[in-house]
């Protein structure tokens, strides 16, 4: 352990009250007007009228309903495929190849992904045009309710699809430390098959690793807007789009009913939490039921294909989607059944671009502003955990996770409300520390392990030749793990560029980022418009990850030893 | 209403005008003079491309010609302005405001005047007043509240139906019509989904059309006569409901949306606001070339798009040159021509001089656009307590249905 250098203890400190104070202030924020108490708006009287005004808004129960059926039936769903597919294939050349396929999608904004899956899946869209009307005989659309319906389906489709991706890679970091290969042959060795082999030798060891990253989708799936606008029915919406519908009525007097609201949802999402944990135990005690019976698993190979084709699904619905995406940006007229438009044209991109600049410019300094602070904070708290040997207990990284847990809706709308009380005016940077929440929890788990594998030995011969700890840190330690650097940054970035919700409440409406414009023009429904904006989201996402692939290449063109650090 | 809450909220009681005008309206070269130099803060709505670079085009041209300096601030709802306004007075800030004028009509311009929180009067006091079509054009009242020169007109909507010719092929004349056209093609007809603006449109325009007496719309909802004058919407919606697209359960959010299905071959009629928008729309590939716009025999709802000015504005004699310019008849027939934005004219095309009708009549106002004697006179709002209660109504019973 190495001792001086710049002070760093208090680092940690600041970090944790980067995640847990806007949350908390926030959560602070929504529980007063729920009970009544916005001075702002000539309330300050204790009562439960907001509640009331929440029961007797008509739509309540089903909005409530349809989001823990969407937000529990998407998880389950989402962690189904993904077991299936590295139950099926972890280890083999298809396993690898999906890895490839798959990764790169965490990027692709959850905006971009549900208008491209809307377009593929709609009765109007590209499956349906690809059949018709040779096969269906429908040289109109037929009058089905597919998107939006009100059982929510094509919002799930759209959340699996996109949580397929987060959990695989939860899960391939989880097989790491889960010694699935040798317990694979030994259960192999057994003659168990492959899927039935993986589920109970391994699995059970795997999921203690991501039981978090699940709760996160689950919170997510439950509470999530933008992808519910898009691909959720609307009468009524899911809750959490409702609250946030109600938040930006001018009419101030709605505030507290939304507050009312995002308890509501909060208590939704911790009661699905408790409803999952008792779940865990259920499958656990029929698990161990099944192991016992010592069945070698004759459904495999229908499992293995079953997992392998959802995996293909997942994927090309995002890549279709984007690609239908990138033709109607440059569509003329374009109608049905044609599976392709009747022209191309540059006009969407003219007409568009000279306004998407300044969102442009606000998006990147966004994400730039809050992954610098971010990554400063996260390499300053494993420095500290370096230097003095602070070990983070795992409370500690429940609280990583808890501004991942507790809904969105739940605090941002209160954060909003006090900003608004407090005359603090909204604009750029409430948002980057808003941003700044969820940015850094995803920072921290994509460099803490890289960071933490770093050889010390190199820093001993540093200090041995007289450089102290900031010098081998900025000489050494950091260069040499400057991909995983970038990596981490481009992952902060994207998840600062895909922000909607923050931006929109925080921001007042005044911060205009390419996020919030693309979910603005979804409701429009001009495709060429979505088109346009959504690809710029996407590229802005990806950019960061092309750089932190290329730079790192770049430096290293003469560093054989680090070619594939 | 929103806003009188608001209103209610901040504990605001109504107070005697506190307006002193620095230049009285009817002066106009003094305005002039104390416009040069000027930055007018207008806040209207930034939603749409073809409105914020027409608002930038009278920028440039009232910086040449007064010296104004004219900054767009682009809303997403109008009342984020009225509400600002609102929070100013509050806080005792009655003069330097940072809203200058605003682009409004309806619920917002009758809750600003209520409380006295606008500059006036002085449209009528403008020059370019003259030749402003007083009586052809509901450019003196707005949604039935009298406008008595608190607000200057720029535009005139009015609602159309867009068809698809090659899927209907003959405009509905009535509500009825429409009816049993949807009864015989179900599916090929939604309306976007109420509270959203031009839903609730289609309920008031639904409402006049199906009513035999339209007059008790003209005053105040009140509980005696609301479900009797109302009847027969809700009858029509009853069998209308179901032959909708998606049977009614689901509903375009907006009213662009609506094109796109129409493009789609979803829908074959939709609503709009403005009888530009079909050609506009077909010149940008958003609509078939077969797309056309209809009335409704006994003619179509239509109302003005307003420019108001702010008791506290800090520009008030720059803002009122604005307001002026909007109603010359350059910037009118700019704001006609459907490449360009494709509003009509509040003009009286009979009293401009002969160049100047002849910059009118060389539009081409687009295939799908009615000329102003095929739209006919425009129908009334009606009071917007009625619009309030109706929305409240439909969003119980088909809103929050499924």
């Amino acid at each position: 352990m190495l001792r001086g250098g710049v002070k760093l203890s208090w680092l940690p400190i600041l970090t944790v009250l980067a995640l847990l104070g806007p949350v908390l202030a926030g959560l602070a924020g929504t529980i007063a007007p729920a009970l009544g108490w916005l001075p702002g708006a000539g309330q300050a009287r204790l009562s439960l009228d907001a509640f009331h005004a929440l029961l007797d808004w008509p739509g309540f129960m089903d909005a409530a309903r349809l989001s823990v059926v969407t937000g529990i039936g998407a998880t389950v769903l989402s962690l189904a495929l993904v077991t299936l597919i590295c139950a099926g294939w972890a280890g083999t050349p298809a396993f690898r190849w999906l890895e490839k396929l798959l990764s790169p999608l965490l990027a692709v904004p959850h905006a971009a992904a549900a208008f491209g899956i809307a377009f593929l899946i709609a009765p109007s869209g590209w499956i349906v045009r690809a059949m018709s009307p040779w096969l269906t005989g429908w040289d109109q659309p037929p009058d089905l309710l597919i998107v939006q319906d009100p059982y929510g389906f094509a919002l799930m489709a759209g959340l699996v699809a996109k949580e397929v991706p987060f959990l695989l890679l939860m899960t391939l970091a989880a097989l790491g430390q889960a010694d699935a290969p040798r317990s694979l042959a030994v259960a192999r060795a057994l003659g168990y098959r492959r899927v039935s082999g993986w589920l109970k030798a391994v699995f059970p060891r795997v999921y203690a690793q991501i039981r978090l990253p699940v709760y996160v989708v689950l919170a997510y799936s439950m509470s999530v807007v933008d992808v519910a606008v898009i691909l959720g029915p609307n009468t009524p919406p899911t809750l959490s789009v409702q609250i946030t519908r109600w938040m930006s009525d001018p009419d101030l007097a709605f505030r507290l009913q939304a507050a009312a609201g995002a308890l509501v949802q909060l208590a939704l999402v911790l009661g699905a939490m408790a409803f999952w944990r008792l779940g865990e135990f259920a499958v656990g005690w029929l698990a161990r039921r099944w192991v016992r019976t010592g069945h070698r698993g004759a459904a495999d190979p229908l499992a293995q294909g079953v997992g392998l084709f959802a995996a293909v699904a997942a994927a090309s619905a995002i890549i279709l989607g984007l690609l239908g995406l990138a033709i109607w940006s440059f569509a003329g007229f374009w109608s049905f059944p044609n599976l392709l438009p009747d022209g191309f044209t540059m006009r969407s991109w003219d007409r568009h671009i000279p306004g998407m600049l300044a969102a442009m410019w606000e998006t990147f300094v966004l994400a730039a502003a809050a992954t610098s602070i971010a990554l400063v904070l996260v390499i300053g708290c494993l420095e500290a955990e370096h230097r003095y040997g602070f070990r983070p207990s795992n409370r500690a990284v429940w609280l990583l996770y808890l501004p991942l847990i507790v809904p969105q809706i739940a605090f941002l709308p209160g954060l909003q409300t006090l900003l608004l009380v407090s005359g603090a005016d909204m604009g750029r940077w409430p948002v980057v520390a808003a941003h700044l929440v969820f940015v850094l929890p995803y920072v921290f788990l994509s460099l803490a392990d890289p960071f933490r594998a770093w050889e010390p030995r190199f820093g001993t011969i540093g200090a041995a030749l007289g450089a102290g700890p900031d010098r081998v840190l900025w000489r050494i330690r950091l260069p040499m793990l400057i991909a995983p650097v970038l990596t981490a940054f481009a992952v902060g970035f994207a998840v600062s560029v895909g922000q909607y919700l923050p931006t929109l409440l925080v921001g007042g409406g005044r911060v205009v980022t390419l996020t919030t414009e693309a979910v603005a023009l979804a409701a429009g429904g001009d495709r060429r418009a979505i088109g346009v904006y959504g690809l710029a989201q996407t590229l802005a996402s990806f950019l960061p990850f092309a750089m932190a692939l290329l730079i790192p290449a770049l430096l290293w063109r003469n560093r054989m030893g680090m070619r594939d650090a | 209403m929103k806003l009188s809450t608001i209103i209610a909220a901040l504990g605001l009681a109504a107070m005697p005008s506190l307006v002193l005008a620095d230049t009285d309206p009817a002066d106009w070269p003094a305005v002039t003079a104390a416009a040069k130099g000027q930055e007018v803060f207008w806040n209207a709505w930034g939603g749409s491309t073809t409105t914020n670079d027409f608002l930038a085009w009278v920028g440039q041209r009232v910086s040449e010609e007064y010296g104004v300096t004219l900054t767009h601030v682009k809303l997403t709802d109008t009342a984020d302005a009225v509400s600002r306004v609102l929070a100013e007075k509050a806080a005792g800030q009655d003069t330097g405001g940072a809203i200058d004028m605003i682009w409004i009509n309806g619920a917002n311009f009758a809750a600003m005047k209520e409380q006295d929180l606008l500059f006036g009067p002085f449209a009528e006091q403008l020059p370019n007043w003259a030749v402003v079509d007083v009586d052809g054009k509901t450019v003196q009242t707005d949604f039935t509240v009298p406008v008595e020169g608190y607000e200057s007109p720029w535009a005139m909507a009015q609602v159309v139906f867009i068809h698809d010719t090659a899927r209907l092929a003959d405009p509905l004349p009535s509500m009825n019509a429409l009816l049993e056209w949807s009864k015989s093609n179900p599916g090929r007809f939604t309306f976007p989904q109420p509270p959203d603006f031009l839903g609730s449109t289609f309920l008031k325009q639904a409402l006049i059309d199906l009513t035999d007496d339209a007059s008790p719309l003209q005053a105040p909802a009140t509980d005696e006569n609301y479900a009797s004058v109302t009847a027969p919407l809700w009858d029509f919606l009853e069998e209308l409901t179901p032959t909708l697209w998606r049977q009614g359960r689901a509903y375009p959010q907006t009213g662009p949306r609506q094109l796109q299905l129409i493009a789609d071959g979803e829908i074959d009629l939709a609503i709009s606001f403005s009888p530009g928008e079909a050609s506009t729309a077909i010149a940008n590939f958003q609509l078939p070339e077969t797309a056309r716009t209809f009335v409704l025999d006994k003619g179509t709802l239509g109302n003005a798009s307003f420019v108001a000015i702010p008791y506290n504005s800090s520009a008030t004699e720059g803002a009122m040159v604005v307001a002026n310019f909007l109603l010359s008849p350059e910037a009118q027939a700019r704001a006609q021509d459907p490449s360009i934005l494709g509003y009509g004219t509040v003009l009286n095309m009979d009293a401009l001089q002969d160049d100047q009708q002849a910059a009118f009549d060389a539009l081409d106002l687009g295939v799908a656009t009615l000329t102003p004697a095929q739209l006919g006179t425009a129908l009334p709002e009606p009071h917007p307590s009625w619009m309030t209660r109706i929305e409240a109504d439909w969003i119980i019973r088909y809103g929050v249905s499924e």
